[in-house]
C-alpha cells in the first residue's frame, strides 16, 4: 500500500462558548490516496464544513485544533506555519465553496480572479495565466471563455459562477481538491452537470477529492469512499459500495431509509425520518453521539465505542456484527 | 461606463439648474428686497424708486433667467454692504476656506481610514478601542470648545503654532485638526463598520483559500468592497467643509466663505447670500458627482445604476 496523500488521525475541534466548550468534531480519522473521492455526508452541523477549514487552515481563530496526525504529502500540516499554509493554499490544496453566489469578489472581473491565483503560486506572465484561465474555463465548459474574462461576478448566473469557482479552484492543478457542498445552492440539471464535471476532472488530472455534501444520491454516484459523520464524529466509513450494500451503522441505516430507492420504494409510501435532534456538544461528550435518537440503544451506549468491522470499513457501534435486522427499525 | 458618467452629469445639471431657481427665489422669500435695500427710515416713495432702479419690478422669470446668465458669466452683482463685486469677495474668501476644507477632508481620511481597517481587523482589541474612544469624543466635543483648546496649549502655551490668522501654512494646522476631527469619527466607523462586514464575506474566504496573503486579502480583496460607502460620506462631508465652517473660521480667525455667508446673513447682503448659497450648492453637486463615478469604478454593479 502507498502512502496517502492526505492522513489526517484523531482531529478534534473545540470552540469556546459562554456556556461551555463546544466538542464541535471529535476523533477524525481518514486517509486519502491520489485519484481517490471521498465523501464526507452528514445532515448540517455535522462538523464537515470545520473539517474541511481546518485541513487548509481557514479555521476562525475562536476555533481550536488538535490532532495526533495531519499530514499532507509529507508535510506536517500541524506544524506548519503560515508561509507553507499559504504556498499550500491555491497551490496544492483548492476548495470550492457552497456558495457560487457570493464566492467571487464583487470589484474585481473573472480574469483578475482566475489568473491571480496562478500569479501567486507561479512566476509566470500575465499572458501565460491569461490564456490558462482560458484554457480552464473552456474545460468546465464555458462557451465563449476569452470573453467571460473581463465579466463581472455579477453579469454570470449561479451554474456559470459555480464552473469560474472550480476553475478557480484548477489554476495549479491542485493534488487535493475540497468540495463543500459544490452543487448545494444549484438547481437541479445543473447539479448534476457540475457533479459530473468534477468527476471526470478529478479523473482526468489525477486529483484526490474530498466531497462533502449530505445528499447521499451524490454520494452514491461518484464516491470511492465515504465518511459518515454525525454530531461532530464519523460513525462510519468504508468504500462506498460497500457502506451503501451493507450500511453497519445505524444512522447510515437511517439516512438511507430518507432516499426513496427506484423499484424498492412504494408509490406514495412515506420516507423514512430519523426522529429526534443531534444532542448539544457543549462539555464533555462520551459515549455513542446517536443513542438519544437511536432505535437500540441500550446501557453500553453511554460507555466508549471503538471501532468495530474492518480496517476499510470501520464503524462505531456496540452492535459489532453489523448483522442487526432492519426490521422494527425506525417504526 | 461612459454612459453612466454621461447620465450622472446631465442629473447633476438637472439638480444644479434646481438649485440655482431656489436660491434666486429666496430673495423674494425673504421679503420686499427694495424696502430691505431702501433702510428702515425710508418713505414709499423712495422704496419704489430702488425697486425701479434694481428692477425688482419686472416678472420674476425675467429677473431669474437675467441672474443666471450673468451667473454662468462668473457676475453676481454687487454686495449690498461691501459695495464691491460678489464674484472677486466670494473668490478671495474661498481660497483660505478652499485650502482649509480639502487640508481637513484629507486629515480626516488619513486617520478616519487606517483606524477603521485596523479596528476591524482586530475588533475590541486596544486599538478598536483607542478608536471608539477618540471617536466619541470627536462627537461629543463642540469644535469651538475643542478650538479653544488648542489655541490654549499649542499657541499660547507652548507657543508652537500661531493662534489665529491665516498668513502662513502654520495658521493652517489647527484648523485643519479641528475640521478634520469634526469629520474623522463618521468616517471612521463606517470604515470600520464596512471592513468587518466584508472580512466575514465568501469572496474573503475565496481569497484566502486562493493563498493570498493577509495584506493582499485586506487591502486588493476587503477594503474596495468597504470603501463604497465612505466614498459618499466623504463627498458630502467635503462639500460641508468647502461649504467653509463658520465656528472653525471665527475662532481662529480665517476669514473665508463661512465667515463671508455670517456676515451676509447678518446684514442682508442678499446677492452675495445668493451666490454663497449657488456655489456652495454646486460643490455638493460636484462632489456627490465625483463620488458617483468613482463608486461605480470601485464597484461594477453600480455602472448599470
Amino acid at each position: 500500500m502507498t502512502t496517502p496523500l492526505l492522513s489526517v488521525k484523531n482531529l478534534n475541534l473545540t470552540i469556546p462558548t459562554g456556556s461551555g466548550t463546544l466538542h464541535a468534531v471529535r476523533g477524525i480519522d481518514f486517509d486519502l490516496h491520489r485519484g481517490e473521492t471521498l465523501s464526507i455526508v452528514g445532515e448540517s452541523g455535522s462538523g464537515k464544513s470545520l473539517t474541511s477549514l481546518a485541513l487548509m487552515g481557514l479555521l476562525g481563530k475562536s476555533i481550536a485544533r488538535s490532532a495526533d496526525e495531519m499530514r499532507f504529502d509529507g508535510i506536517d500540516l500541524l506544524a506548519a506555519n503560515r508561509r507553507v499554509m499559504r504556498d499550500l493554499r491555491g497551490n496544492r490544496i483548492a476548495m470550492i465553496f457552497q456558495e457560487p453566489m457570493t464566492s467571487l469578489n464583487p470589484a474585481y472581473t473573472i480574469g483578475d480572479q482566475l489568473t491571480e491565483t496562478l500569479l501567486l503560486h507561479r512566476k509566470v506572465s500575465k499572458s501565460v495565466a491569461r490564456a490558462r484561465a482560458v484554457e480552464l474555463l473552456e474545460k468546465v465548459g464555458i462557451t465563449a471563455a476569452e470573453s467571460r474574462l473581463s465579466q463581472y461576478p455579477h453579469q454570470l448566473s449561479g451554474g456559470l459562477r459555480q464552473r469560474v469557482m472550480i476553475a478557480l479552484a484548477l489554476m495549479c492543478e491542485p493534488d487535493l481538491l475540497i468540495a463543500d457542498e459544490p452543487t448545494t445552492a444549484l438547481d437541479v440539471t445543473i447539479q448534476a452537470q457540475i457533479l459530473r464535471l468534477l468527476v471526470d476532472l478529478t479523473r482526468e488530472m489525477n486529483m484526490a477529492m474530498i466531497l462533502i455534501t449530505h445528499d447521499l444520491g451524490v454520494v452514491a454516484r461518484v464516491a470511492d469512499k465515504v465518511a459518515v459523520m454525525y454530531a461532530g464524529e464519523l460513525v462510519e466509513t468504508g468504500p462506498a459500495q460497500e457502506v451503501f450494500a451493507t450500511p453497519s451503522h445505524p444512522y447510515t441505516r437511517g439516512l438511507l431509509r430518507c432516499i426513496p430507492q427506484p423499484g424498492k420504494t412504494e408509490r406514495g409510501a412515506p420516507l423514512g425520518t430519523i426522529p429526534g435532534v443531534v444532542p448539544s456538544l457543549i462539555g464533555e461528550v462520551s459515549g455513542c453521539v446517536f443513542r438519544t435518537r437511536c432505535p437500540h440503544a441500550r446501557a453500553e451506549c453511554r460507555a466508549e465505542i471503538p471501532q468495530y468491522g474492518t480496517p476499510s470499513h470501520g464503524f462505531r457501534c456496540v452492535y459489532d456484527d453489523g448483522a442487526l435486522s432492519e426490521e422494527g427499525e425506525f417504526a | 461606463m461612459l454612459t453612466f458618467i454621461l447620465k450622472r452629469l446631465g442629473l447633476a445639471v438637472l439638480v444644479a439648474i434646481t438649485v440655482s431657481f431656489i436660491s434666486f427665489s429666496l430673495l423674494f422669500l425673504s421679503g420686499d428686497p427694495a424696502a430691505a435695500l431702501a433702510g428702515e427710515t425710508a418713505s414709499g416713495e423712495d422704496i419704489e424708486a430702488i425697486r425701479r432702479l434694481y428692477g425688482f419690478d419686472r416678472p420674476m422669470l425675467v429677473q431669474y433667467g437675467e441672474w443666471l446668465f450673468s451667473a454662468l458669466r462668473g457676475d453676481f452683482g454687487e454686495s449690498y454692504y461691501f459695495k464691491l463685486p460678489v464674484a472677486s469677495l466670494i473668490a478671495d474668501r474661498l481660497q483660505v476656506t478652499m485650502l482649509l476644507g480639502l487640508c481637513g477632508i484629507l486629515f480626516a481620511l488619513l486617520t478616519a481610514v487606517p483606524l477603521g481597517v485596523a479596528a476591524a481587523i482586530r475588533p475590541n482589541s486596544i486599538i478598536d478601542r483607542l478608536a471608539l474612544f477618540l471617536s466619541v469624543a470627536g462627537q461629543a466635543m463642540p469644535s469651538f470648545w475643542f478650538g479653544l483648546i488648542l489655541i490654549v496649549v499649542l499657541a499660547i502655551q507652548l507657543g508652537w503654532l500661531p493662534p489665529s490668522g491665516a498668513s502662513t501654512w502654520r495658521h493652517f494646522v489647527m484648523p485643519t485638526i479641528v475640521l478634520g476631527y469634526y469629520a474623522m469619527p463618521a468616517i471612521m466607523r463606517l470604515t470600520r463598520a464596512g471592513m468587518l462586514d466584508v472580512l466575514e464575506s465568501d469572496f474573503i474566504r475565496t481569497a484566502r483559500a486562493k493563498g493570498a496573503g493577509e495584506t493582499r486579502v485586506l487591502f486588493k480583496h476587503a477594503l474596495r468592497n468597504a470603501i463604497i460607502p465612505v466614498v459618499s460620506l466623504a463627498a458630502v462631508q467635503m462639500g460641508f467643509m468647502l461649504g467653509g465652517s463658520i465656528v472653525v473660521e471665527s475662532v481662529f480667525a480665517l476669514h473665508g466663505a463661512g465667515f463671508l455667508a455670517w456676515e451676509s446673513i447678518a446684514r442682508n447682503d442678499l446677492p452675495t447670500v445668493q451666490a454663497l448659497i449657488l456655489v456652495f450648492s454646486m460643490f455638493y453637486i460636484i462632489f456627490t458627482f465625483l463620488a458617483d463615478v468613482l463608486n461605480a469604478w470601485l464597484d461594477p454593479r453600480m455602472r448599470s445604476a
